[in-house]
């Protein structure tokens, strides 16, 4: 039995709900979680499947709405725990972490096999060498390109993947021919992380930069000035006033073919095609290489359910955690959203292009980042994006950027 | 009082305002008492497991930091802009009051249609304006782009973009202080015209010395709720830029919003020092305000 409601009214409803649970003498599991309605779909049939397969559990999920959520798990992890919460990998579950509300779940991963089969998103729930929650999502992020605006320019699609130098050679035939070769809307700040993420990611190196995330790397440093020359080479090319749009409306540029390349996630796909663009033109390819030799890492952003610190019912709450976890599970439930699998056991369609060439471009990385929003503390990210954003629309203003950034990681990382 | 005996006439007084002060104590004392003493935590807003209180008491430390912190001074700067420049509503309402203020036919309707801007929502009222000046497709930018050749997004530029929100803002203010001015225009004495005009008096020596004077209390009014509009101006910024580019068009409200309680900030104690530091300068007007009211009652 799922049941959901929205927001505030989720609460009374749970608790009307457990009573008449109780009634029926099941185990009654509480979720709380914030999905939109195509992902709660998909998650309604996994708990379907998990209830048929125990049915003495009796699962109750609260769906707040993806916004409200963020604030309100801040406070029913002490006042009300669920057994089971919707959250992220990487830094942006730190806090709760080093709170102690999110419970140690490092046994569950080892009784299912999980470090193997989940290998490639464990370090991104690992903190302290532990592990803290289950990965059940993520989608890849990349170039995603419109073949039209290559013909219009004259060029050859990039399918395949190109050079930095061949990509940096078409942006100056997109400029005579007056489309914006990289496109970007900036004004919620996140697209151009993205952007910043892979220079990063191909100028240093996945190593490095974790470190710089981590706050290990002064952003004063060479090695980050490496990463903003290259950013500088991309520079002219971007859409001017992206600072003034929403990543949509950059959609729509791409979409019309007064763009030809877009850095984005997967997401944005539905938001394509939604704009007439069909499999046909619309293509996909991983950022180019920049340092030859360094391993290529990518962009993953992973969604995890975890189990709070304050949960009643911790051991049927580990039970679904291997369930989600497992191979067949996550196949279903990623074919119903549109997204990839993170068991490697796991299948994707092989009709969808994006989502086949993402499982094949994750499954192949040497390592995945989370996004530099989760990947550093939630005042560093702030501060970053805005650097990155400044930086793209004043390119002179380099040095006082690294010094603003430099000081921020002095004071976030104390 | 405490020298006379204990009676109805003195408690009654003290009955009736009971749910009125409860109300203030629990909504506001409280909550500016407790905003003072979190400004001097370092908190990111959760409880532990044991529901105690993580929070490090820093002293003033976050107010140190917020001297050194580019992006308040920023903010700072851009409230100081919002409160000069929001003041135009008051002679700009006054102006289109007076305009109003004839007898033809149908101006009923043309009062209500200069008012409309303040009967719709801030949130409506900044969308409108970013499309005003979006890039590419927005009527403001397409007029720019005519006349100069090179379009400019308001929005997406460090020196325009507080000014672009602040026309917004204007736009619904001016209206409302046009209301304000024409219920005071309404109250103004027909005989001292009449007699000024007789005395010679027209123009600008009649708005300035006879009807003006009249309206002080319009006026008074108009000057402290666009001082209190201007300093606690949020939802235009929020829904036009968030704050950005980078950060250029941030005010104290938002700046205090984004630290405390924006998915990048659970800033708790940074978040209440700005909140403290806005406080003081409302402060400053209000007690202005409240000092003027009061003296205006006693010498009545």
């Amino acid at each position: 039995m799922v049941r959901y409601a929205k927001g505030a009214m989720a609460l009374t409803a749970a608790l009307l709900l457990s009573t008449a649970a109780v009634a029926q003498d099941k185990r009654v599991l509480k979720y709380n979680a914030d999905y939109d309605p195509i992902p709660l779909a998909a998650m309604e049939a996994l708990i379907a499947d998990f209830e048929a397969a125990n049915p003495d559990i009796d699962v109750q999920l609260n769906n707040f709405d993806h916004e409200g959520y963020k604030t309100a798990i801040r406070n029913f992890l002490t006042a009300d725990a669920p057994d089971l919460a919707n959250w992220y990998a990487g830094n942006r579950m730190a806090p709760f972490v080093n709170a102690g509300q999110f419970m140690d779940v490092t046994d569950v991963w080892e009784a299912n096999g999980l470090n193997d089969a989940l290998a490639s998103a464990k370090a991104s729930m690992t903190i302290d060498g532990k592990q803290w929650g289950v990965p059940y999502t993520y989608y890849q992020w990349g170039i995603y390109f419109n073949r039209d605006a290559y013909k219009a320019a004259g060029l050859e699609a990039p399918d395949g993947g190109v050079t930095w130098e061949q990509f940096l050679k078409n942006c100056e035939a997109f400029k005579a021919a007056g489309i914006d070769c990289v496109t970007t809307g900036s004004k919620a700040l996140w697209p151009v992380a993205g952007i910043f993420d892979y220079l990063s990611l191909r100028t240093n190196g996945y190593e490095w930069h974790m470190d710089l995330t981590a706050g290990k790397i002064a952003w004063t440093d060479e090695s980050v000035k490496k990463v903003f020359a290259e950013f500088a080479k991309l520079q002219p090319y971007v859409t001017a006033n992206h600072a003034a749009i929403d990543w949509q409306d950059a959609a729509a540029l791409l979409v019309q073919g007064k763009a030809a390349n877009y850095v984005m996630g997967n997401f944005a796909v539905g938001t394509f095609k939604e704009g007439g663009m069909t499999n046909d033109n619309l293509g996909f390819m991983v950022f180019p290489e920049i340092t030859p030799g360094i391993p290529r890492a990518e962009e993953a952003p992973t969604d995890t359910i975890h189990i709070p610190a304050g949960a009643q019912n911790v051991d049927d709450a580990k039970k679904f955690l291997a369930f989600v976890a497992s191979a067949d599970a996550q196949t279903k439930l990623n074919a119903a959203l549109g997204q990839l699998p993170t068991n490697k056991n796991s299948t994707v369609a092989a009709d969808d292009p994006f989502i086949s060439a993402g499982f094949e471009s994750l499954s192949s990385a040497y390592a995945l980042a989370q996004f530099f929003d989760r990947d550093a503390p939630a005042e560093m990210a702030k501060a970053g994006m805005e650097g990155f954003q400044e930086f793209l629309v004043k390119p002179e203003n380099l040095d006082a950027i690294l010094e603003r950034l430099e000081s921020v990681r002095q004071r976030v990382y104390q | 009082m405490s020298s006379r005996s204990f009676n109805q006439r003195s408690l009654a007084p003290w009955l009736f305002l009971a749910p009125g002060l409860l109300m203030f104590l629990v909504y506001v004392i409280w909550p500016i008492g407790e905003s003072l003493l979190l400004s001097l935590y370092d908190w990111d807003g959760l409880y532990n497991r044991e529901g105690e209180f993580t929070g490090r008491f820093v002293g003033l430390g976050n107010f140190q930091e917020l001297w050194s912190d580019p992006a308040f001074v920023t903010s700072l700067v851009n409230n100081v802009l919002w409160l000069g420049l929001y003041l135009l509503a008051v002679p700009a309402g006054l102006l289109i009051a007076i305009f109003l203020n004839q007898s033809v036919r149908g101006i009923r309707l043309y009062k209500s249609l200069f008012f409309f801007p303040f009967v719709i929502s801030q949130v409506v009222v900044g969308l409108i304006f970013s499309w005003f000046y979006a890039p590419d497709f927005g009527l403001f930018y397409n007029l720019i782009e005519a006349v100069t050749g090179t379009g400019v997004a308001i929005l997406a530029e460090e020196k325009y973009v507080t000014y672009g929100i602040i026309a917004a803002g204007l736009w619904p203010q001016i209206a409302y202080v046009m209301i304000l001015y024409l219920t005071g225009l309404n109250n103004v004495a027909p005989d001292q015209v009449e007699a000024a005009r007789l005395d010679g008096a027209k123009g600008w020596r009649m708005l300035w010395y006879v009807i003006l004077p009249q309206l002080r209390p319009a006026t008074f009014i108009a000057v402290v709720v666009t001082v209190i509009g201007a300093l606690r101006s949020f939802d235009l910024v929020s829904v036009m830029t968030s704050g950005g580019p980078f950060g250029s068009s941030r005010v104290l409200s938002f700046y205090m919003y984004e630290q405390a309680l924006s998915e990048y900030g659970y800033r708790m104690g940074y978040g209440a020092a700005i909140a403290v530091v806005l406080f003081a300068i409302m402060m400053v007007f209000i007690s202005g305000f409240i000092w003027k009211m009061w003296r205006d009652e006693t010498e009545r």
